[in-house]
């Protein structure tokens, strides 16, 4: 297989980029450790949602739907196991599919490499992201959460600054073409 | 190349599985489980990484907080400081009270104890201004019914006489005065006289014969002979002897602490009262011995 494969949409052709073996598996499975470990020491950290920007960055890289939403429900799924009895199995599970489809889909039309575009798209992500948990909070548990709050927006800028940084970080683990 | 999905296939799927895990939801709201399986392995799967992890944020925190987090240390330092120094100024002024307390309360045994005497406690306001004299001036005065050569005394002895009265405070001659003094007598062997003033903080006992026998450590007790003190108030203990011509040279220590009065009572009446004395309750040996006059001439002292 190649390490690295073109889009071509209309005139513009996006690359689609490999990582070496095992790294999606253990960039996710440290995210996750990260996720549930660190805010007992760091308790502010716990505004990080490290799950989700490696959904974000291994759709937006991978640049297929099929893959990004599989990879999101299984990151949601282990995110929702790590969360404790109170979470159903699906709660995150739901949003990381649905942000693993969206960040393919974008990923797949887009150039996301830049910064500024991956700072953007993160904070959408967030917001959508936040949006179906609290709907699905909503909805099917019956439980009421609000849509917006300051607070939703402060860490949306976090992860996304944090997730700029971190996705520049994750590009060396892709295969040289 | 590869085949790329088409659109409708990955949306299809992002149903199929939107559509799965909506269903697994439902079942576990509705059957009130939570997954069991899928935690059981996740967490086992998740639980050596979290436990390293853990240990490594530790470790990180720690390093963080003792070395690198201690921009607020200096803060923290400081704030505790004041505390500190409040906590200082709170505990000294509650061991004043508590001190204060506690004279209050010997007072207040005092006059339980002496019910039958006419008393008033007055705090101590002011000193004499100069070494000259050895005067307190007292927060009672005529119109709490003090009147000229009251005696002033404290639960430890006595302690000096009115000797200028006002309407709201008065002013206290001290033993320790070149003109104060008060009659006396001595425990053990009952020889009476006079203890007075140098102007210094030890007292003096006069007109004891050089043939009386005085013992060191004798106390030494008002006689009522002056009209002033009632009987059997403690005055001082001895603390030296120097035979003199014709009489002896004794030096006394105040049993009032006369440097550091700070509340006084005022005996309110002048006609004699007997003391419940303490150094009759509880005699030490040698005054069981020598319950009456050594010397005839002795018990005719003032």
């Amino acid at each position: 297989m190649n390490d690295t494969y073109e889009l071509h949409g209309g005139e513009t052709h996006i690359e689609v980029h490999k990582f070496y073996p095992g790294a999606v598996v253990l960039v996710a499975a440290a995210a996750l450790v990260f996720q549930a470990t660190v805010p007992v020491y760091f308790p502010r950290l716990n505004i990080l949602e490290l799950p989700l920007l490696v959904t974000i960055y291994f759709g937006l890289s991978r640049r297929n739907p099929s893959t990004g939403l599989l990879l999101g429900m299984m990151i949601g799924w282990a995110q929702d196991a790590l969360s404790g009895p109170t979470v159903p199995i699906g709660y995150y599970g739901i949003a990381k599919t649905v942000i693993g489809y969206l960040a393919s889909s974008i990923g797949a039309r887009l150039d996301t490499e830049h910064p500024a575009a991956r700072f953007s798209l993160i904070f959408g992500f967030y917001v959508v992201h936040q949006a179906v948990l609290v709907l699905v909070r909503r909805l099917l548990l019956a439980q009421p959460e609000p849509w917006f709050n300051v607070h939703l927006a402060i860490a949306a800028a976090v992860n996304a600054l944090l997730g700029t940084v971190l996705f520049l970080a994750l590009d060396r683990l892709r295969r040289s073409s | 190349m590869v085949a790329i999905p088409s659109k409708h296939k990955s949306l299809t799927l992002l149903a199929g599985v939107l559509i799965a895990q909506l269903l697994m939801l439902a079942v576990q709201i509705k059957r009130d489980s939570h997954g069991r399986l899928i935690r059981v392995w996740a967490i086992s799967a998740a639980y050596p990484f979290e436990r390293s992890g853990s240990w490594g944020f530790g470790k990180i925190r720690g390093v963080w907080t003792h070395y690198f987090a201690l921009h607020t240390t200096a803060q923290e330092n400081e704030a505790l400081r004041v505390e500190n120094d409040a906590l200082k100024l709170t505990i000294a002024q509650l061991q004043t009270r508590a001190a204060e307390a506690d004279r209050l309360a010997t007072i207040l045994n005092f006059k339980q104890t002496h019910e039958e005497v006419p008393i008033v406690a007055a705090r101590v306001i002011a000193a004499s201004a100069g070494t000259a004299s050895r005067t307190v001036e007292i927060d009672r005065g005529e119109r709490d019914g003090l009147k000229l050569n009251m005696a002033v005394i404290t639960p430890d002895g006595a302690v000096g006489k009115v000797i200028e009265v006002f309407g709201n405070t008065a002013q206290v001659l001290l033993l320790t005065d070149k003109d104060g003094g008060a009659g006396a007598m001595l425990v053990d062997s009952r020889t009476q006289g006079v203890v007075g003033g140098t102007g210094e903080p030890m007292m003096q006992m006069k007109f004891v014969a050089n043939e009386d026998s005085v013992g060191m450590g004798e106390k030494i007790v008002t006689s009522g002979m002056d009209k002033i003190f009632p009987r059997d108030i403690p005055i001082g203990t001895v603390v030296e002897i120097k035979a003199g011509n014709p009489f002896k040279q004794i030096r006394v220590q105040p049993a009032a602490k006369l440097e550091r009065l700070e509340a006084v009572i005022v005996l309110l009446s002048q006609t004699p009262v007997e003391f419940k004395n303490e150094t009759q309750s509880a005699p030490s040996t040698s005054a069981k011995q020598n319950t009456t006059p050594t010397t005839p001439a002795a018990a005719e002292k003032p």
